[in-house]
């Protein structure tokens, strides 16, 4: 049904990143498209980037018709987004439809009127750069502007109608005044398009949220739902397109080793290469060691490591490393591992996400080490923080590279953490580190809890720290409930009886 | 008296048209005493004329002269909105 539908109505690609993912191609070819959103929701930004996308990368030419804005500010807007809309117009590339209101200058109503100026206005633009692309920016003041709702709305269908002929892919603007509730505020929709997308500026416990939704596109297909975007400088809109992601990476038999090699036995010989390892623990029982010797353990085999640091800075994490018997400055200087330190509050998670997609594009590396995940918790909602795990996830195994995330638990014993129950079914191996209380002593313990497609040690071993770095000892014998956060002692003779049972009812 | 000097925009030759500019000439000859320019501009034949004034509705009347510039939109049949928007005391109280 789907093919029957997608032969009939073609898309054209805008170009917006990650958009075009969510839309299946892109915008229905020669349609008009209303993009409906709140106060500060990108709007504008959107109607000019997807002009500005289809003269850089398709050199398709684009008719800008602005009823709000001056061009002369959209101009300055956009400048620091990236885009010389300037250039572009005296390349003959871009054109400006002013239809902005005149400032104090009082207008009359006096008898029956109609849009037909604008649409002359609108064809002499088109038929001048040559346009395959038409935006309108935005209806709301339009329907300020004139009393006559119903007659705007005939006008407007008029000018779909009349870009559809002329085979303009178009998009127009409107306002909405709530984030949940009537899709514009003038009823637009009802009448003039034939497809809706609403970009949405949710206020979610203090943090905003942008998402755009797909809500109809009349007879193609598009992906569901509200998908997380973000508005970065020099680029314009991402959209994030998480659930059409696909998982197809390829699955490597490839292993290679975390640094140590008790702990590469203990995962049956090593991580394998294109895995997901989540190693969690309490604060300062060593996973900031336990990702120091993963980052530097590639450089022996020539692998690239990003390190990327969201706890501690660049300063701290070279010393600490020093103090391993590991010189991060050298491995630097030789291209083998950068690492990038960065407060989780600088920004959101959707800018996080993207400069941490950007890194690896740029650095190409065979590894990639997080510390930790979870401070990117604090700095988002929960929904927004399952989005960007999984979202990340996905990049990473979809390049096969090699992924070590750190979690650090709220509690010092046993405990489990928000970044374990939205990541734990992703992770290809879980390793636990905990605090062991015993005779009044803590001591560390380690264990791996999975290892997808391998063998592993179920043991739960001592871990100790010192100046050349982890080692990881014999097993805890005689003791239970460590995970649990209990750790009780309990007599050979006990465990003898205990195996004894076991022997019996096999038996 | 000043001199009244008007444009009228329309787009094509629509009924529509036709009546804004006969309803135009009907006040001015009542109301200005032969003190009136008026310019027809088609925004069909004359788009840049109309981008240069941002006109977005047809028919639009700009008073350009006597200072203030108005706007008047419709096709002029409301003369008694019209006399308002061109700042005109009406003289004859009936047209």
């Amino acid at each position: 049904m789907s093919s029957y539908h997608s032969n009939r109505i073609s898309k054209l690609a805008t170009g917006i990143a990650g958009f075009d993912a969510i839309a299946k191609g892109g915008l229905p070819e020669g349609r008009t498209t209303l993009i409906a959103g709140s106060a500060g929701s990108a709007k504008t930004v959107f109607a000019v980037q997807f002009l500005a996308e289809g003269i850089r990368q398709f050199g398709q030419h684009g008719v800008f018709v602005t009823f709000e804005e001056a061009p002369a500010d959209i101009r300055r807007n956009m400048a620091s987004l990236g885009w010389d809309i300037a250039a572009w117009e005296a390349a003959g590339c871009w054109a400006f439809v002013d239809a902005s209101p005149l400032p104090g200058e009082a207008e009359v109503i006096a008898g029956a009127y109609d849009l037909g100026a604008l649409l002359a206005r609108i064809e002499v633009a088109v038929n001048r750069v040559g346009a395959r692309r038409l935006a309108m920016d935005s209806l709301g003041s339009l329907f300020s502007h004139f009393e006559n709702h119903a007659l705007i709305r005939n006008e407007l269908f008029r000018i779909s109608a009349a870009l559809k002929l002329m085979n303009i892919t178009a998009i127009m603007t409107a306002e909405r005044t709530q984030e949940y509730g009537d899709i514009s505020r003038y009823g637009v929709e009802e009448f003039v398009v034939d497809n809706v997308m609403i970009l949405r500026n949710v206020l979610d416990g203090e943090k905003r949220r942008r998402t755009v939704e797909l809500l109809k596109f009349r007879g193609t297909e598009h992906q569901k739902g509200e998908y997380p975007l973000t508005v970065l400088p020099g680029q314009g809109i991402v959209v994030i397109p998480l659930s059409a992601i696909e998982l197809k990476q390829r699955s490597s038999n490839t292993r290679l080793t975390s640094g140590s090699r008790e702990l590469d036995a203990m995962c049956g010989g090593g991580f394998f290469r294109d895995s997901i390892i989540l190693v969690s623990g309490a604060t300062g029982c060593g996973k900031t060691l336990i990702t120091t010797e993963f980052a530097a353990s590639g450089a022996s085999g020539d692998e690239r490591c990003l390190f990327l640091a969201f706890e501690e800075s660049r300063d701290q994490l070279t010393r600490n490393a020093t103090g391993w018997g590991k010189n991060f400055e050298d491995l630097e200087s030789r291209g083998l591992l950068r690492v990038i330190a960065t407060y989780p509050e600088t920004m959101g998670l959707e800018d996080h996400l993207i400069a941490i997609k950007m890194a690896i594009d740029e650095f190409q590396p065979n590894r990639v080490a997080v510390d930790s995940l979870s401070a990117l918790e604090r700095v988002s909602t929960v929904k927004g923080y399952r989005e960007f795990v999984i979202g990340l996830t996905s990049f990473i195994k979809h390049r096969e590279i090699a992924g070590l995330f750190t979690s650090t638990t709220p509690r010092l014993i046993g405990g489990e953490s928000i970044t374990e129950a939205h990541i734990s079914t992703i992770t290809d191996s879980i390793i636990l580190l905990r605090y062991v209380e015993m005779f009044g002593e803590i001591t560390r313990g380690i264990t791996v809890l999975k290892m997808r497609g391998s063998a592993h040690d179920k043991e739960i071993r001592e871990f100790s720290i010192d100046a050349s770095g982890m080692h990881i000892g014999k097993a805890f014998r005689n003791v239970t409930g460590i995970l649990s956060g209990h750790p009780r002692h309990v007599e050979p003779q006990e465990i003898g009886r205990l195996n004894a049972l076991f022997v019996n009812h096999n038996v | 008296m000043n001199k009244y000097l008007l444009k009228l925009y329309i787009t094509g030759c629509t009924p529509q048209s036709e009546r804004a500019i006969s309803n135009l000439y009907r006040i001015c000859e009542a109301e200005m005493q032969g003190q009136f320019e008026v310019q027809i501009i088609d925004v069909l034949q004359s788009p840049e004329l109309a981008e240069k004034d941002r006109i977005i509705a047809t028919p639009t009347l700009i008073k350009d002269l006597p200072q203030p510039l108005r706007r008047i939109i419709g096709d002029l049949s409301d003369v008694e909105r019209v006399l308002r928007g061109l700042d005109i005391e009406q003289i004859h109280g009936q047209l």
